[in-house]
């Protein structure tokens, strides 16, 4: 589904990443863990299609198409989705409202009708209810005066309800009490599919507990400096980072 | 420039769509303005005496006055001699007795617009008093207002139907001394509309008037009068649109609404003349006098405007709450692109006791537009237990525009409540980036993300209006799911 291919990105003139190598075949969890600085947003930035950063070298191909030729919407149609370490406001717009546009972008790229406002409205309720959000948070402005726990769950909603292929989920564990955590995990779980897969950007292995990934990767200075399978996560949590340091070191 | 830039500066430099010249026969006066042009407007148009000497007052009154320089707009000077002072469709002195009488070609411009006269009859139920070129061309609905006891007609017809309601109520709200540019339209108005809605009639539907600047040249001056007797009630919407051209044209209109006892008048404007092109040369200078006075207890007035379009837009619509208990409100929003100016707000004028008006003011700058909101809460000194709320904010699309507040507060009542709230904010690459990677266009993000900072206005507007305005922002209706 997703390869990514000797990818090199800077910004500003300095090299954030620095020749990553990544394959993520159709219904595979791969998590992505690494400290702080290690160049994890920036992957799910570039591959999502946000502007400000240069790719000086490599590719990455998504579905055999270069994921490069393609607008920040064309990839949203495509199926990619980025869920936001820090969601946006947008002010005056429902949630509902939002959703809906969101959906009917995708849907006519895919050659389909709007959905039905009846339909749609049961089809979000439903959706709603596995997440445990309360229904008036459609009527709200979109991540207006959210709590932390609430935005991240309303960009498990927009991905339930999207459905995309590639999930790319930034952090999302990040600011999460354990009791919406679960929520958000048990959400992410509903969504695994042979169809689907998903990307974790995550700095901690708590979030593997809840949702077990097949794959891991450690990203270091800018390269997947190790990769192996949910029992790295484990041994990252135990040693520290400095544990990669060291073997970069030795 | 970002590819978001560019997107934003596609969007938000669409051409004006409304840009073509109907093609009818204009009979005008030769430009140029002295005590004659003015009688002769008068004996054209069949006033009667006391009309003709209160043109000639303020003419007289308006020779004396200097041209008001405090604005934060910037145009040049203005020569009054070079405008022409009367013009009227040819096929108007036939006088058409209904629709099927009409210039096809007039109907032919309104479908352009997207404003089907029979249509809108039928579907919407909205009478409709056509201003073109300063006559009024088209009245509809008349049978069924009259039945209700309203009169919605011509200022021109009012003028011979109902001389007692004009002599009891022109210029009390807006004297024709009141400023420069309303004496000069007190002068030479030229037609416009007029209300009257009886005591503790409700007005059995939406009263609309489109506008529409057509001759070259001709300075628009009109004058509408509405009034609200005890205990009635009504809306009126006010919309505009103008052919493209490169000359400046001036509008001056005046607009009086009088509210008596327990009475209400609901006032909307959806305004998109020709703002000129992207490099500022042309598009229409609309200087207007709006003002709404709440005369007796328990009155209410609600003032909606949507200015996307002219040069130059230069108006406050204010409200005098003379009334105890009175209410008065204010909801706008301006937006400037290109090199457009606004320079709009409103004043409430608190006077009687517990009276209370509300502001909420959204100014859109894009492009070099520069958006200037001034607005002045005065609280009497009688004015027990006044209120005020107001809410002005920003909204900045790219780097080369600007936003203005000038806020006055003035009050000699202690206990007056006056809260302000003020922001100005720019649309943000995260939140743009945001929308974009949820499959919705730039163009729709930035309709949608604007639509959303001018929600509180818009909710406002009567239906069919709110669905003009944001036609005219290129967006698509909020909350018409769920």
């Amino acid at each position: 589904m997703l390869k990514v291919e000797n990818l090199h990105v800077s910004v500003e003139g300095k090299e954030i990443l620095k020749g990553i190598n990544l394959e993520i075949g159709a219904g595979e969890v791969h998590a992505i863990m690494g400290p702080n600085g290690s160049g994890k947003s920036t992957l799910s930035y570039v591959l999502s299609g946000r502007e400000g950063y240069d790719i000086t070298e490599g590719r990455v191909l998504f579905n055999g198409k270069d994921l490069f030729e393609m607008s920040v919407e064309e990839r949203a149609w495509a199926g990619v989705f980025l869920a936001f370490q820090y969601p946006v406001e947008v002010p005056g717009v429902s949630n509902i409202y939002f959703l809906k546009a969101a959906l009917n972008g995708i849907r006519k790229f895919q050659g389909l009708d709007e959905l039905d406002a009846m339909d749609f409205i049961s089809m979000v309720k439903n959706k709603m209810k596995d997440l445990d959000m309360d229904e008036k948070f459609l009527y709200r402005a979109v991540n207006e005066g959210f709590s932390g726990g609430e935005k991240k769950r309303n960009e498990i909603l927009q991905m339930s309800v999207l459905e995309p292929t590639l999930c790319l989920l930034d952090e999302t564990d990040s600011g999460l009490d354990i009791d919406a955590l679960q929520i958000v995990a048990k959400g992410v779980n509903r969504l695994r599919d042979p169809k689907r897969s998903f990307v974790l950007v995550t700095h901690y292995q708590r979030l593997l507990d809840y949702i077990k990934p097949d794959y891991v990767h450690v990203l270091a200075h800018g390269k997947v400096v190790k990769s192996g399978g949910p029992e790295l996560a484990l041994e990252l949590e135990e040693k520290g980072y400095a544990w990669v340091d060291e073997k970069i070191a030795s | 420039m970002s590819a978001s830039n560019e997107n934003l500066k596609d969007m938000i430099g669409q051409e004006y769509k409304d840009g073509f010249v109907t093609d009818i026969e204009s009979e005008s006066f030769p430009p140029g303005l002295n005590e004659d042009v003015i009688r002769a407007l008068s004996a054209k148009k069949e006033e009667p005496e006391f009309l003709l000497e209160w043109r000639l007052e303020a003419y007289r009154h308006w020779l004396t006055m200097e041209h008001p320089e405090w604005s934060f707009v910037e145009f040049p000077k203005i020569d009054f001699q070079d405008i022409s002072y009367y013009s009227a469709p040819k096929s108007m002195d036939d006088g058409p007795k209904s629709l099927d009488e009409v210039d096809p070609e007039l109907i032919s411009t309104y479908n352009k617009l997207g404003i089907p006269l029979e249509e809108q009859m039928r579907l919407a139920g909205v009478a409709v008093d056509a201003v073109f070129d300063s006559v009024s061309v088209a009245t509809t609905f008349k049978d069924k207002l009259a039945e209700a006891g309203v009169i919605f007609c011509s200022f021109s017809e009012a003028v011979k139907e109902h001389p007692e309601l004009i002599k009891q109520y022109l210029g009390t709200v807006v004297s024709q001394f009141d400023n420069f540019y309303a004496a000069l339209n007190a002068a030479v108005f030229s037609d416009g509309s007029f209300v009257y809605i009886p005591k503790g009639v409700r007005c059995p539907m939406e009263l609309s008037t489109y506008f529409r600047i057509n001759a070259a040249n001709t300075g628009q001056f009109e004058r509408t009068l509405i009034v609200a007797d005890e205990g009635s009630h009504v809306s009126y919407l006010e919309g505009c649109t103008a052919p493209m051209r490169d000359e400046n044209q001036l509008h001056a209109a005046v607009v009086e609404l009088v509210i008596l006892k327990d009475a209400e008048i609901k006032y909307s404007t959806v305004q998109n003349w020709y703002p000129g092109d992207e490099n500022g040369l042309g598009g229409i200078y609309n200087f207007v006098t709006k003002r709404a006075e709440c005369r007796e207890e328990n009155a209410k007035v609600s003032w909606t405007q949507v200015e996307t379009g002219s040069a130059i837009t230069w108006k406050y619509p204010s409200v005098v709450l003379k009334g105890d208990n009175s209410i008065g409100e204010f909801y706008s929003v301006a937006l400037t692109n290109n090199y457009q100016q606004a320079d709009t707000g409103t004043k409430m004028m608190h006077i009687g006791k517990n009276t209370s008006s509300t502001i909420i003011s959204k100014g859109i700058s894009a492009g070099h537009g520069q958006n200037t909101y001034r607005g002045l809460v005065k609280v009497g000194r009688n004015a027990e237990n006044a209120r005020n709320y107001t809410q002005c904010d920003s909204l900045l699309m790219g780097d080369q525009c600007g936003a203005h507040t000038f806020p006055y507060i003035e009050t000699k009542h202690p206990s007056a409540t006056i809260e302000h709230e003020a922001s100005t904010s720019k649309i943000s690459e995260d939140q743009l980036f945001y929308c974009m990677q949820r499959g919705i266009s730039a163009e729709d993000a930035v309709s949608m993300i604007v639509n959303g900072f001018c929600k509180e206005v818009f909710k406002e507007l009567p239906m069919e209006f709110a669905v003009e305005a944001q036609a005219l922002l290129g967006i698509s209706l909020e909350g018409s799911v769920g």
